[in-house]
């Protein structure tokens, strides 16, 4: 042990470095998010809460084709389909078990119609686990609710695909 | 009334506890009543005054030793069944021991009584009473009267602590061992190189 | 609480020594509280964060909350555990650390008991703290505790030695082992306080070797107080020696099984024992609740300035969780026994050798 490293340490040199250099930092800008009140920008991309999308005039734009069901490899979504009254085909069930999702995004590059799409939405906790299994009714209200914001991100996202 | 009432309860919790030191099932369990037992030792040595006492029974017996009997007891692996077989075979034996301790704890403090030594006879069993601070009255005494025996309990300690080093201590050559000095004073410079590869080119190494 | 008996007589002397220990003890908590957020404050601005800011105004609530929160959740007791060892931890680690404070002064004539073996008793109950963590280590029947209680329990039984060695040349240079009489030994000023009586062997006078003695003894004084320092962050199982509960390898240590109220219990006791190492460093070596430039007789202006003390030693335990990174366990016994323990020895012999030939 030489007389330097024995001096440095009785003397706390690196200690008292540390803190000087602590004290330096410690009254410095924070760049904290404040979070709830304040959010990051999220990309166009983002892969968030899924949602059925609706033709400006109301009608889905889900054609049952079971390509996201196909497509999915957590193997989260379910589709029954039939028949409508005026000849159509549409889906008669539509589920995703949110807690087998892996956020892959596949369902909607698989989709030919852009209707499932995963939204800008990450706030979605419930407090019981069956509330994430979603259905129809639900996914297409997700769809109504965040369409602005779902319609802007495909527009800005468009010219790259 | 309030220190015979604290005297009572003390010497009860303290009999107690000594007794659960032998019956209870759980060695680690003893080792925690004999801690009681000391705590509350300590507390009747406070109640008669001599709070020194109470204060090093507390730091060496309860703070340092029990914590390594505690140690030691807690990581043996002890079939319980077989340590309470032969109870009442060893119990002559032991209450043989405790009486004889007993009997002879009782002749002791009654010889004193009885014959009456003086206290010009001992060594100034008693401090003088004008020393308030009974820190300093114990030290009084240790370091004067009794400076040849307190000597010596140190060198009998110190012997026993040598001794258990070189029994143990064995220095053994093809064992790595960790050079802490040298661990903690390598500079940066020896530890890191900072490179400033081309690309395509990378590092030789 | 015995002159209150001869005052006011048996009743009403209990009584208010009874409202007295109550008003401290909610003191305490109140100050746990606000210590606590300070702690992760401190902690958040080093790093760059902001720390807990929403409950109540620059987030003063968030202990009471994270009081609420541990009050409520269930208490979880692990199948194989030896239940009554395993309440009882938590419980006595809290009780010991409550009753250290029995013998702290906090202001001329502020205290509980003014024992006069006062800072013995305070290592003796310190030294039993590590009972809490043993039994509860042992009791949660689990590994992981298990190994953290051995560490504890051998870590805080080295770091004892050490800091008994410091108090010591404290109470050599005092003579004394009460507390209040420590205080009052450093109430002429910062140069006479134990940390920086350097500064008052030069301004004292007397021979040139007196001068010369008592100078190297105020040198040894301040580098004990940074052993104090140390030794105390290693005792209160503070980072960086926050080796029983390292994350990182032992998961929480010895608290791994617990939750809820014990878990908060284990927390406080920590936390008060870790009030009390500042409350000492302050009355040892900081000169209690005198003001730089002189002595204070008024206990309100005494108990101001050494509660700012106290808070500012709990700054630097603060700053030191910040940026110190944690030592490896070989080196933390290392420092203890091999650096501390022979700096204390020799500082105790020199600090003898001054009072003995020197008078201090």
């Amino acid at each position: 042990m030489s007389l330097k490293q024995a001096l440095k340490g009785a003397t706390l040199f690196d200690f008292m470095g540390a803190f000087v250099l602590g004290m330096k930092v410690y009254f410095r800008r924070k760049p904290t998010v404040n979070y709830p009140f304040e959010k990051g920008p999220l990309s166009p991309r983002f892969r968030g809460e899924h949602a059925l999308r609706r033709y400006p005039n109301g009608e889905e734009r889900c054609i049952a084709c079971k390509l996201c069901e196909a497509i999915c490899p957590a193997q989260a979504i379910t589709i029954e389909a039939e028949p409508r009254d005026d000849g159509s085909r549409r889906t008669t069930r539509y589920d995703i078990d949110m807690t087998k999702c892996i956020y892959c995004g596949l369902c909607q590059e698989a989709c030919p119609v852009d209707a499932i799409v995963e939204g800008p939405n990450f706030e979605y906790a419930t407090e019981t686990r069956e509330e994430l299994f979603y259905d129809k009714e639900h996914l297409l209200s997700n769809g109504d609710r965040w369409e602005r914001e779902i319609a802007k991100n495909l527009e800005l996202d468009g010219k790259y695909r | 009334m309030l220190i015979s009432a604290a005297f009572y309860i003390l010497s009860a919790i303290a009999i107690i506890s000594a007794l659960m030191v032998v019956a209870a099932k759980n060695p680690v369990h003893s080792v925690l009543f004999l801690v009681l037992t000391f705590f509350t030792t300590a507390g009747l040595f406070v109640l008669i005054g001599a709070e020194y006492l109470a204060m090093l029974l507390v730091v060496v017996y309860v703070g340092a030793v029990m914590v390594l009997f505690l140690f030691v007891v807690m990581m043996l692996d002890i079939d319980f069944v077989e340590l309470k077989q032969g109870f009442t075979r060893y119990l002559p034996l032991g209450a043989g021991v405790a009486i004889t301790l007993f009997a002879m704890f009782i002749l002791v403090s009654n010889t004193r009584i009885a014959v009456n030594i003086g206290a010009g006879d001992l060594a100034s069993p008693t401090p003088s009473t004008d020393i308030a601070n009974n820190a300093e009255a114990i030290g009084k005494i240790l370091y004067t009267d009794y400076i040849l025996f307190f000597q010596l309990a140190g060198l009998v300690l110190f012997v026993a602590m040598i001794g258990a080093i070189v029994l143990t201590l064995r220095h053994r050559d093809n064992v790595k061992r960790q050079n802490v000095t040298k661990q903690v004073g390598r500079p940066r410079a020896e530890g890191v190189e900072l490179m400033d590869p081309k690309s395509g080119e990378g590092v030789a190494l | 609480m015995r002159d209150l008996v001869e005052q006011f007589g048996p009743l009403w002397g209990s009584v208010l020594g009874i409202a007295q220990i109550l008003g401290f003890a909610i003191l305490l908590l109140l100050t746990l509280a606000f210590i606590l957020l300070f702690d992760r404050k401190v902690w958040a601005a080093v790093m760059m964060r902001k720390g807990p800011n929403v409950v109540g105004p620059f987030g003063l609530f968030q202990s009471f909350a994270d009081f609420l929160k541990f009050v409520f959740k269930e208490i979880v007791i692990p199948a194989a555990a030896n239940k009554t060892v395993f309440v009882i931890a938590p419980i006595l680690t809290l009780v010991l650390a409550f009753i250290t404070w029995a013998v702290v002064p906090l202001a001329p004539g502020w205290v509980i008991s003014d024992m006069n073996v006062g800072i013995l008793y305070l290592l003796a109950i310190s030294s039993l703290g590590v009972y809490g963590i043993i039994m509860g280590g042992w009791a949660s029947n689990s590994k992981y505790p298990f190994l953290g209680a051995l560490r504890s329990a051998a870590q805080m039984v080295s770091y004892e030695v050490s800091i008994g060695f410091v108090i010591v040349t404290v109470l050599l240079l005092v003579g004394s082992l009460n507390l209040t009489q420590i205080v009052n030994h450093q109430s002429a000023g910062l140069w006479d306080w134990h940390g920086f009586s350097f500064i008052g062997a030069l301004l004292h006078g007397g021979s040139p070797i007196k001068i010369a003695m008592a100078f190297v003894t105020g040198i040894i004084m301040f580098m004990m107080m940074w052993i104090f320092f140390i030794s105390a962050l290693a005792e209160t199982n503070r980072p960086p020696f926050d080796l029983p509960e390292a994350e990182s390898e032992l998961v929480a240590g010895y608290q791994v099984e617990y939750s809820a109220t014990l878990y908060l219990l284990f927390m406080v006791g920590e936390y008060l024992n870790i009030v009390l190492m500042c409350a000492m460093i302050s009355i040892l070596f900081l000169g209690g609740w005198n003001l730089p430039w002189g002595e204070v007789t008024n206990p309100y202006i005494g108990f101001l300035v050494l509660y700012t003390k106290i808070w500012f030693v709990f700054f630097l335990f603060a700053m030191v969780k910040a940026f110190v990174p944690r030592y490896r366990y070989d080196q933390l016994m290392r420092i203890g026994w091999k650096v501390f323990l022979p700096t204390t020895l020799v500082a105790v012999a020199v600090v003898g050798a001054n009072v003995t030939f020197f008078g201090g």
